[in-house]
């Protein structure tokens, strides 16, 4: 609720400083850009915990697999922080664009 | 806002990201490409002139690991002794993606060329090219299409649902995908090292005395994050080499 609200005071106050609507929206933009990744980074951040710790588990269990799980793993890995980079992108374009 | 004691600015990010043309369209992430090329090409040519009757050294050691990481790394474990054809394209495409990165790291250079899009997006693309081919070559184009938008072992209603979300993962966010995670990867890489670097040269000339001691902190944490680059720059074009032999496969081989 606290993260909204300063959304929407950062939004206001940025606003109130230009009354030119384009760069009111761009000031908006730039000052919601961080909640774009933190709010992006959520799940991904529990996927990959996720991911890492079956994988230590079923190599703890089966070393001799270790190999195999790894790179499974790592697949894994990379389609999960997608999303997430996916968000990085867009506080980038966001923030800058 | 603390600018009044530490003047830290962080600078626009086309000053981080691009510089000015050294000829028409040609810029340090270019030059980093050409010479990613370069030292790729040459360390197997230096490598191949040897005499194969003596034992190996120098390039041809550090050729032969490269090889042998992908084959056994890469190929032998998504593809399959029926991959190993796929080594030359693999290998190539390691280690131009793996040059590209690392100048990420490379004092007084310290730009990966791969955190430019246009880089990731033409080696996304060339992949979507190569298993798209790949695909029709050995299933025919009708025996393609059918494998990936119609799998088999689905209810046929459910056609309704999976065939438009195949239709998009596999032709759409694949490379999109592909391209954006090496090139979300090396930007933030490159911009954390912008940040704490930045951080760190406020607070060693800071107006106050009392917060020049602070500048370790993120000093250190750049030493660290500094380190970790050298581990994202090798996964990143792992995890790229990966994939392209993961997708080859699946176009390769009909879903039973």
């Amino acid at each position: 609720m606290e993260a909204i609200s300063a959304i929407a005071r950062l939004a206001a106050e940025a606003g109130d400083a230009v009354a030119d609507p384009a760069a009111a929206k761009a000031a908006a933009a730039a000052a919601s850009a961080g909640y774009a990744y933190g709010l992006a980074a959520i799940g991904p951040g529990i996927g990959i915990g996720i991911i890492f710790g079956k994988a230590i588990e079923s190599m703890a269990r089966q070393p001799e697999a270790a190999g195999m799980v790894r790179t499974t793993m790592f697949l894994g890995v990379a389609f999960t922080e997608a999303l997430a980079l996916i968000g990085f992108v867009a506080f980038i374009l966001l923030k800058f664009a | 806002m603390i600018p009044a004691t530490v003047a830290f600015e962080f600078p626009p990010i086309n000053v981080l990201l691009r510089w000015q043309d050294v000829a028409p369209s040609i810029n340090k992430v270019v030059l980093i490409g050409f010479a990613a090329a370069i030292i790729g090409t040459s360390i197997f040519l230096a490598a191949a002139r040897k005499d194969p009757k003596q034992a190996p050294r120098g390039a041809r050691n550090l050729a032969e690991v490269i090889i042998d990481f992908i084959e056994k790394q890469i190929i032998m474990q998504t593809m399959g002794p029926s991959g190993l054809a796929w080594t030359p394209f693999l290998l190539s495409m390691f280690l131009f993606i793996y040059l590209c990165n690392v100048p990420g790291i490379i004092p007084f250079i310290q730009m990966p060329a791969t955190a430019r899009m246009g880089l990731p997006a033409f080696m996304a693309l060339m992949v979507w090219v190569v298993y798209n081919v790949t695909g029709i070559k050995h299933q025919g184009p009708v025996g393609y299409f059918k494998s990936v938008l119609f799998p088999p072992g689905v209810p046929k209603a459910l056609y309704i649902l999976v065939t438009p979300i195949e239709l998009i993962s596999t032709f759409v966010v694949r490379p999109f995908s592909l391209a954006v995670r090496l090139f979300a990867n090396m930007l933030a890489g490159h911009l954390l090292l912008v940040i704490f670097a930045l951080l760190s040269e406020a607070l060693f000339q800071a107006r106050d005395r009392i917060l020049i001691p602070v500048g370790v902190l993120p000093f250190a944490v750049l030493l660290f994050l500094t380190g970790f680059e050298v581990l994202v720059a090798f996964l990143q074009a792992y995890i790229f080499t990966t994939l392209t032999a993961v997708y080859i496969n699946m176009a390769s081989h009909a879903e039973h």
